[in-house]
């Protein structure tokens, strides 16, 4: 016994957790599938009926404009971010004297809970108060910026202080990116004579491929479960006009008790973020076991 | 260290010519470099310095001037008086609340993926990688999917609306970050160190005790920063599976600000979204270290 | 006497990989055994499954005349020196040494005394109270060595001790642990990849590739008669020239002709070969091909070879040619007369020739 015990005591260990991830994880995903596939409104039911919660999804304009908004937020906040991101590094990679500080500084709004951002940017782009009422306060009487409260232009209010938020930690990512490259790869460019702008573009950055990757990964990752922003920033308004699948989803499941939509939409989201994670969870383990 | 600089520090000993616009273009750089670290740190200021004024002074003032009289009436009403609703108690109960959930959620989920770690990085076994990959997934689904059975299964349990219910919560989606943290941490400590130790005549637990807990400091460092980070500013599971005296500080937050009972007050909002950003923003600025190996160790994953 | 080791007929696979293949070997006590071969040979494998780091496949290990197979690593009666020395980091010295024993619940005067011996045969009293990280290589072997001694096992394990020691360290090292086993009389089992380790420290060697078992041997035996192509190529260095050639019944013996580049074909006699296929690899090792006109004797056999390349090393000349289609060194005097692009007449000692089947490798006489 003690001898059986002294064996397997590593997978007694991880026993707890790994049944704890099949269930709540795995189980979880099988339940809401499943649910997905039932008319359950209020209480979940479990005779199966078919694909009709999707259908009724992809028909509601309310689930459309999530899922524009999804490409239109995902699009936007994955590049401005990456950009501004891969911008910031290499800014800061130049033998800045101040650099802790600035990184400290352009690192710090991920410290912070979206709520709190939504509601920093609320103020601040709220057109009564706000930024617009400080320009025009300036003698700027023309200067028009309502996106908040306009619903052609909600969405991108949310995609402003998303990458206010996140910009920051790519710039983290980069620059640790570009730390690592070797540095006799970068001498010997030198010693070629090769203007240091190009070593940026044909060997640095070329190289950190893998740094784009997880970036994208994560950010991605970010916007298809971003939810507190839009609570806290539009609460989905004007209308629906900022509905995000994670708000739609909680708005089915919580305030308008239609659990079979809520199930759909919360399975289209996982889906969603498979096509993204899957090919490259598989890539990395891949690697990691050659 | 990339030894490569668009613009050298040092300027060679060329000509005046060249050194002046050496010169320039690094001024031009540090501007550059601080016209966006005002970017990053004026929804700081304006929220400070709003959370400082009347709201007479808001009403007539600009959004970026200082208070022209310092008050910290939004800050009293803020911690002890504001709206969450029909309860006007302020932000104090749901700090407290957010504590309550955050150390023993951040305690059991680092202990336990410190020797989950210590497995699938020391004590390999048939299926391990297998086991591995699918914890590791779990750290990707969006959390909507398992909202709905999440619900229903506090219920089942008698946890609903409590505080254990969301610790519980915080505990089981964090183990999969914490678990790839102490992994990848233990991975690169050579495998002959646990040989050595068996041959010693220490088992698992000894070995882990006496060993691996040690030189584990920087890592639980990473881990309890990141946890603490995520179930602080956590507003989804919050929202979902509290109720009435259990939310925590994000959910009590947005319903301040988004209480349609009264005047909008903003000082009071500004001052309550710093109230509920303090404790995380103490961490990072404290800890930045360790926080930004988090976040590069939680999305560089594997 | 009974071996203090004893492998019969060992397997191990990791799922349908086989690692290794029927292993047996059997070692007396006092005995010094070097597993040595190629990376990937199984050899730091078979050491892992006499310590029980590693779960056999199949077979019976026994060590001191118990049977050890199913026993876990603690409780049979050995001690190991890893690679990276695996030293605890934490861990000072002198609780690195006593670790072991305080797990065991040995009581704290027998630990100290242990350990006073154990610092005072390494020399290393003065770093007991540091901690791993301050201390140099050399000073991290003699620690891990420490912990190894203060067990006073049955068998000690050693899996590649010295390879991480620059080379100078190294000989140094393998000298003490030479003195070391001769002065404890303990048996011990090495693995290490470097032949010359293997030659200098062994009392047998077990020469290894692909899992299985090549030659098991003295030094001596397996260095004068390797068992086949891949033992001869692999221990001693320079290698051993390994020349292909032709070999013909003649009265007198079998006539050897070799290749020759820009000339004709060379032709030794050899009295006392055994019977040989036509085609074989003839087995030369660099120190028995000698300059004429320096050394001459009865079994050596004269030619003249164009040099290719010079290479003087000190004590030794290595002299380049070309035979069978294939460089040949020979290990010629420092004074030696022999130029670059030049005829000289090599003296080739068949009285220590090997030879192999080309086909298979294995050795013929």
């Amino acid at each position: 016994m003690t001898q059986w015990l002294e064996r397997h005591v590593p997978k007694v260990v991880l026993a707890p957790t790994f049944a704890a991830i099949l269930l709540f994880v795995y189980g979880f995903i099988g339940w809401t599938a499943w649910v997905s596939f039932t008319r359950s409104k209020l209480m979940p039911r479990y005779e199966i009926e078919g694909v009709i919660q999707y259908t009724k999804l992809f028909a509601s304009p309310r689930w459309d404009t999530a899922m524009n908004n999804l490409f239109i937020f995902g699009t936007l906040f994955i590049v401005i971010s990456m950009i501004l991101g891969l911008a910031l590094a290499i800014l800061l990679d130049q033998k800045i004297r101040t650099e802790g500080f600035l990184r400290t500084v352009y690192l710090y709004p991920m410290a912070l809970s979206m709520i709190v951002t939504g509601t920093a940017w609320k103020w601040i782009l709220n057109p009564g108060l706000g930024l617009q009422a400080t320009v025009q306060g300036w003698g700027f009487e023309n200067f028009q910026f309502d996106w908040l409260v306009n619903p052609d232009y909600a969405i991108y209010t949310v995609v402003m202080a998303g990458v206010w938020q996140s910009s920051g930690f790519v710039m983290a990512l980069f620059l640790a990116g570009l730390r690592s490259v070797d540095g006799e790869i970068i001498k010997a460019a030198q010693v070629d004579g090769i203007p240091t702008p190009r070593i940026y573009s044909a060997i640095i950055i070329p190289s950190m491929a893998p740094i784009f990757l997880s970036a994208f990964i994560v950010l991605s990752h970010l916007a298809i479960k971003s939810f507190d922003l839009v609570i806290a920033l539009t609460g989905g308004g004007p209308g629906y006009a900022t509905d995000l699948p994670a708000t739609y989803m909680y708005a089915m499941a919580f305030s308008r008790g239609d659990i079979g939509q809520a199930a759909s939409s919360a399975m289209i989201m996982m889906m969603v973020v498979f096509a993204i994670v899957v090919p490259y969870l598989y890539s990395e383990l891949r690697a990691k076991h050659d | 260290m990339t030894d490569a600089t668009l613009i050298s520090p040092r300027a060679g000993t060329r000509t005046t010519g060249q050194k002046v616009t050496r010169l320039a273009l690094r001024y031009g750089l540090y501007a550059l470099l601080f016209l966006f670290a005002l970017y990053y740190l004026l929804p700081l200021f304006v929220m400070v310095s709003t959370s400082l004024k009347s709201l007479d002074e808001i009403r007539t003032g600009s959004l970026v001037a200082l208070p022209r009289e310092v008050t910290f009436e939004a800050w009293k009403t803020a911690w002890s008086g504001a709206c969450t609703g029909i309860q006007c108690e302020g932000l104090k109960p749901y700090l407290w609340n957010s504590l309550l959930i955050a150390i023993p959620g951040v305690a059991i989920s680092t202990i336990i993926g410190a020797l989950n770690g210590y497995v699938f990085a020391q004590w390999r076994f048939r299926g391990a990688n297998l086991m591995f990959a699918l914890i590791l997934f779990g750290c990707f689904i969006p959390f909507q999917v398992v909202l709905l059975p999440m619900a229903r299964m506090l219920g089942l349990m008698g946890l609903a609306g409590s505080i254990p219910g969301l610790i519980f919560v915080h505990v089981v989606y964090g183990l999969g970050f914490t678990t790839l943290f102490f992994r990848n941490y233990y991975v690169t400590i050579p495998m002959e160190l646990v040989r050595a130790a068996k041959i010693d005549g220490a088992g698992f637990f000894r070995i882990f005790w006496s060993i691996f807990l040690p030189i584990s400091l920087p890592i639980i460092v990473v881990s309890v920063i990141w946890q603490f980070t995520q179930i602080w500013n956590d507003f989804l599971f919050g929202v979902s599976f509290s109720e009435a005296g259990t939310q925590p500080v994000t959910v009590a937050l947005n319903n301040i600000v988004n209480s349609t009972t009264g005047v909008k007050a903003y000082n009071v909002d500004m001052a309550a979204a710093i109230l509920a950003a303090l404790p995380t923003l103490l961490v990072y600025v404290v800890a930045g270290k360790y926080f930004i190996r988090g976040l590069t160790a939680g999305s560089v994953k594997g | 006497m009974a071996p203090i080791l004893d492998i019969k007929n060992l397997y191990k696979s990791y799922g349908d990989v086989k690692i290794l293949k029927d292993i047996n070997v059997a070692i007396e006590p006092g005995d010094f055994l070097v597993l040595v071969g190629p990376s990937g040979c199984g050899k730091s494998t078979l050491l892992n499954c006499i310590a029980g780091l590693e779960p056999i496949t199949g077979g019976a290990i026994t060590i001191a005349g118990q049977d050890m197979t199913e026993v876990s690593p603690k409780d049979r009666n050995i001690a190991m020196v890893f690679q990276s020395y695996a030293l605890y980091p934490t861990m000072s010295v002198a609780k690195n040494i006593t670790f072991g024993m305080k797990v065991r619940g040995v009581d704290q005067a027998t630990q100290d005394a242990k350990l006073k011996e154990v610092a005072a045969q390494l020399q290393i009293e003065p770093l007991l109270n540091r901690r791993p990280g301050q201390l140099s290589g050399g000073q991290r072997q003699r620690v891990a060595m420490g912990r190894a001694l203060v067990r006073d096992p049955a068998l000690f394990l050693f899996d590649e001790p010295l390879s991480n020691l620059d080379a100078k360290l190294r000989v140094e090292m393998r000298t003490e642990i030479k003195k070391l086993h001769q002065t404890l009389g303990a048996s011990m089992v090495y693995v290490t990849h470097d032949q010359i380790e293997a030659m200098t420290l062994a009392t047998k060697i077990v020469v290894m590739k692909g899992g299985v078992i090549q030659q098991i041997g003295t030094p001596a035996e397996i260095y004068n008669r390797p068992a086949n192509l891949f033992v001869a190529d692999f221990m001693g260095s320079p290698a051993m020239n390994l020349i292909p050639a032709k070999a013909r019944k003649n009265g007198a013996g079998t006539q050897i002709e070799i290749a020759r580049k820009g000339g004709e074909p060379l032709v030794l006699v050899d009295p006392t070969a055994p019977d040989l296929p036509a085609d074989v690899i003839l087995g030369l090792r660099p120190e028995n091909i000698a300059q004429a006109d320096v050394r001459t004797g009865e079994s050596y056999q004269v030619a003249d070879c164009l040099v290719d390349v010079v290479e003087p090393a000190g004590a030794d000349t290595y002299v380049m040619s070309n035979l069978g289609g294939k460089p040949v060194t020979a290990r010629m005097h420092a004074e030696t007369t022999a130029k670059a692009g030049q005829p000289l007449s090599f003296a080739f000692d068949l009285g220590k020739v090997s030879y192999f089947a080309p086909e298979d490798g294995r050795r013929l006489n």
